[in-house]
């Protein structure tokens, strides 16, 4: 469908469209893509921007008599015209390179008085590729039946980020990525599921129950779980119970929970001196078993003041009630964790009743600490052994901004996840609903960004920084639909794409969504892929 | 209009205009009605923009003769010789020229000859002629005797009688005005008002 020819414009702010006479403004949508045929190459862009013009400005301020049908017919799309921005992002030409790679970043702007059409399937098809062996369809354009795909391999060999208001439908999107990730990414996955949303079933916003992962992946899931209770009441097919020992716990972990628990420096210098004093394995213990009197001795020797010992003391307790705490933990949960993910077996930990952020903090920061320091380890043998590589990880985190804000990302296990990124074969998904919160560092390593409604300045800001065209963004991102709706951009897209995301919870999507045919068979084995 | 008839002859010609002299007194067709006559190798085709009636000869004024008459008629029965001594005559904008079947927006290369007979358009060649509106810039930027924008709403008005869809043929008509009038608001709202009054008849 032609919608009218490009008048002006730049490569930095977009061009600009004048819509023929005969097409309302109100057709339009920003997010929406057009594809544009310039002289030799064709464009293929998003509308940023709507806008009314006129040609004489005394027509704005002297209004023809537009109660006639007949004179508003002849003045729309003459004296008054409606304007589109356009924001070129790729080109599709018939040259070498877009054969062999697809459409390439656009470079230039098409030329004046290039024709602009609405793009059609077959472009949008021609820029995300099929549904095939890496690419997961993740929902389909504004006002399009098309499949948009992300290529899940590419996708996972980064960091990447899911942002969005709260209810907004973060989760839902989520439980599809890593649904997604399950099919067709090779990677395995190591999910901290602070409100049980994902391994073993999880809500709607309706409030009607749908599969989690293992439901749907019975033999490549494995279900841990905190809270022994809330698995029973709820039944959940859980692999394995977690507990942990006080003498896992070390000062990083502590340290971490600064902002919970309003720890000062001096208490975590303590926390520090108390380590060295009792020993790594035991610190946690002996602080707590500490009688008046012990107290007082450590307190003097150690000079903490006494309100910082307090306060230790009674944000150590807190954590000690903790039923999944205990002073030896019977098995451990690392190298279950660790057994699993080696088999190509992902791992989803819920926290049952557990859902208090200092619990998530601690545990998630524990495991992941351990479990990335024997996954780096395996990746150096195999490196100098000249071995395979162990199978990429991605550890998926909600409440991100609570281990990546500036203050700690530099402590936590996390922030050097992000930041060191795939060298070791393990990235994040990490979940918020306040991107302003991570630090900016982090934001800027994060591949894919896929982000739902957000309306607070600094957090549209924060998930747009450094993207080509941040301004035009802006005004798609701030008019999203709250539900259901996601703009993506970054590694695994060639182009950002406003998508309608795909349906989850129906026993059609079940069909769609469950293991793919002749999956159990190794993915290494390309013959097979021929006998499908 | 539809039968192309014979209705004048040129007796005055230049390269942007012909006058025409009507065989019959009051014999002028519609003011915006278009006209064909006679160029060298090519058909002419001009908008009647003014028509008058006079005395033949300069000098001498037409005095009122009906005091004692029942109806105008009797006024020409009693003076028969007025019909020789009064003449009609029409100015007509040249808008293009035709050549066999091709028709050309533009001024010919030469003015109407003198003394070719002057007809009234079929519907058939208004319509072929109208395919195409560029003319009306030609229109616009004359000076005529006659108010030039009565003369375009009253040849768009006429044009689009011989159209199979009149009002889709205004509003392509009211679009091209819009574009060439379009630091002149004022004008092109007059316009429009006067196809719009045709139209409520």
């Amino acid at each position: 469908m032609r919608l009218g020819t490009v008048i002006f414009g730049s490569l930095m702010h977009g061009v600009q469209v004048k819509l023929d006479p005969g097409r309302s403004v109100e057709e339009i949508a920003v997010g929406r893509y057009v594809a544009i045929k310039g002289e030799k190459k064709r464009f293929f862009g998003m509308i940023t921007d709507v806008s009314l013009e006129a040609v004489d400005p005394r027509a704005m301020v002297m209004p023809p008599d537009i109660s006639d049908p007949f004179i508003a017919k002849v003045v729309s799309g003459t004296t008054t015209y409606g304007k589109i921005s356009v924001l070129p992002m790729l080109t599709i030409s018939g040259d070498a390179a877009t054969m062999l790679e697809g459409p390439q970043p656009a470079k230039t702007v098409p030329a004046h008085f290039s024709e602009v059409q609405l793009a059609s399937q077959r472009d949008v098809e021609l820029v995300f590729g099929p549904e095939d062996r890496q690419r997961f369809y993740i929902g389909t354009p504004l006002d399009m039946e098309t499949k948009v795909c992300i290529n899940m391999e590419e996708l996972v060999k980064r960091s990447n980020g899911v942002f969005g208001k709260s209810g907004t439908g973060k989760t839902f999107l989520t439980r599809l990525l890593l649904v997604g990730m399950l099919q067709k990414s090779g990677a395995v996955s190591l999910i901290f599921d602070m409100h049980n949303e994902y391994g073993w079933e999880g809500k709607s916003e309706k409030g009607h129950r749908v599969k989690g992962l293992k439901q749907l992946f019975p033999g490549k899931v494995a279900v841990f779980c905190l809270d022994e209770a809330y698995a029973r009441r709820r039944n959940v097919n859980v692999d394995h119970m977690v507990k942990i020992g006080y003498d896992e716990i070390e000062p990083e972990d502590i340290a971490l929970l600064r902002q919970t628990f309003n720890f000062t420096d001096a208490s975590i210098q303590a926390i520090y001196g108390l380590a060295r004093r009792f020993g790594d394995k035991k610190w946690f213990e002996s602080t707590l078993t500490l009688g008046e009197e012990e107290s007082k001795k450590v307190q003097k020797e150690m000079e903490i003041h006494d309100s910082t010992w307090r306060n230790l003391r009674r944000s150590l307790m807190n954590l000690q009630r903790f039923p999944f705490l205990m002073s030896h933990a019977p098995d451990d949960a690392v190298k279950n964790m660790l057994g699993y993910l080696e088999r190509g077996i992902n791992v989803v930990l819920e926290f049952g009743s557990y859902d208090d952020i200092s619990a998530y903090i601690l545990v998630a920061n524990l495991l992941s600490r351990r479990i990335y320091t024997q996954y780096r380890e395996k990746v150096d043998i195999s490196d100098a052994k000249g071995n395979k590589e162990p199978v990429p990880m991605v550890i998926t985190i909600e409440e991100a901004h609570k281990f990546l804000n500036p203050e700690v990302a530099t402590q936590t296990i996390f922030g050097k996840i992000a930041r060191e990124m795939r060298k070791y074969n393990v990235t994040m998904l990490v979940i918020d609903q306040r991107p302003s919160g991570i630090d900016e560092e982090v934001m800027s390593q994060l591949g894919t960004k896929i982000t739902c409604l957000l309306d607070n300045e600094r957090d549209v800001d924060a998930v747009l920084t450094g993207v080509a065209g941040k301004s035009e963004l802006k005004s798609v991102l701030s008019r999203l639909e709250s539900k259901q709706q996601a703009l993506i951009f970054g590694h695994a897209l060639p182009m950002p794409v406003v998508v309608k995301v795909r349906e989850y919870g129906t026993p059609e999507s079940y069909k769609e969504l469950g293991p793919l045919a002749g999956d159990g068979k190794a993915k290494t084995d390309k013959l097979d892929d021929l006998w499908g | 209009m539809d039968l192309g008839l014979k209705v004048a002859e040129v007796v005055e010609t230049s390269s942007s205009e012909f006058l025409a002299q009507c065989y019959e007194l009051d014999g002028a067709p519609a003011l915006g009605s278009m006209v064909r006559t006679k160029g060298k190798d090519c058909e002419i085709y001009g908008i009647v923009c003014a028509s008058a009636t006079h005395s033949v000869e300069p000098g001498r004024r037409i005095m009122a003769r009906g005091q004692g008459a029942q109806s105008e008629t009797d006024v020409f029965k009693a003076n028969p010789q007025l019909a020789k001594l009064l003449c009609s005559d029409f100015r007509a904008l040249v808008v293009g020229h035709g050549r066999g079947r091709s028709m050309y927006q533009y001024l010919p290369p030469s003015p109407a000859s003198i003394y070719a007979f002057v007809y009234t358009c079929k519907s058939e060649e208004v319509r072929d002629f109208t395919k195409s509106l560029n003319f009306l810039s030609l229109l616009i930027d004359t000076r005529l005797p006659v108010a030039t924008d009565e003369v375009i709403a009253a040849f768009l008005r006429l044009a689009s009688q011989t159209q199979q869809e009149p009002q889709d043929f205004l509003v392509k008509a009211g679009k091209d005005l819009a574009w060439l009038l379009s630091n002149d608001i004022r004008r092109l709202d007059s316009i429009l008002k006067r196809l719009r009054n045709d139209r409520e008849e």
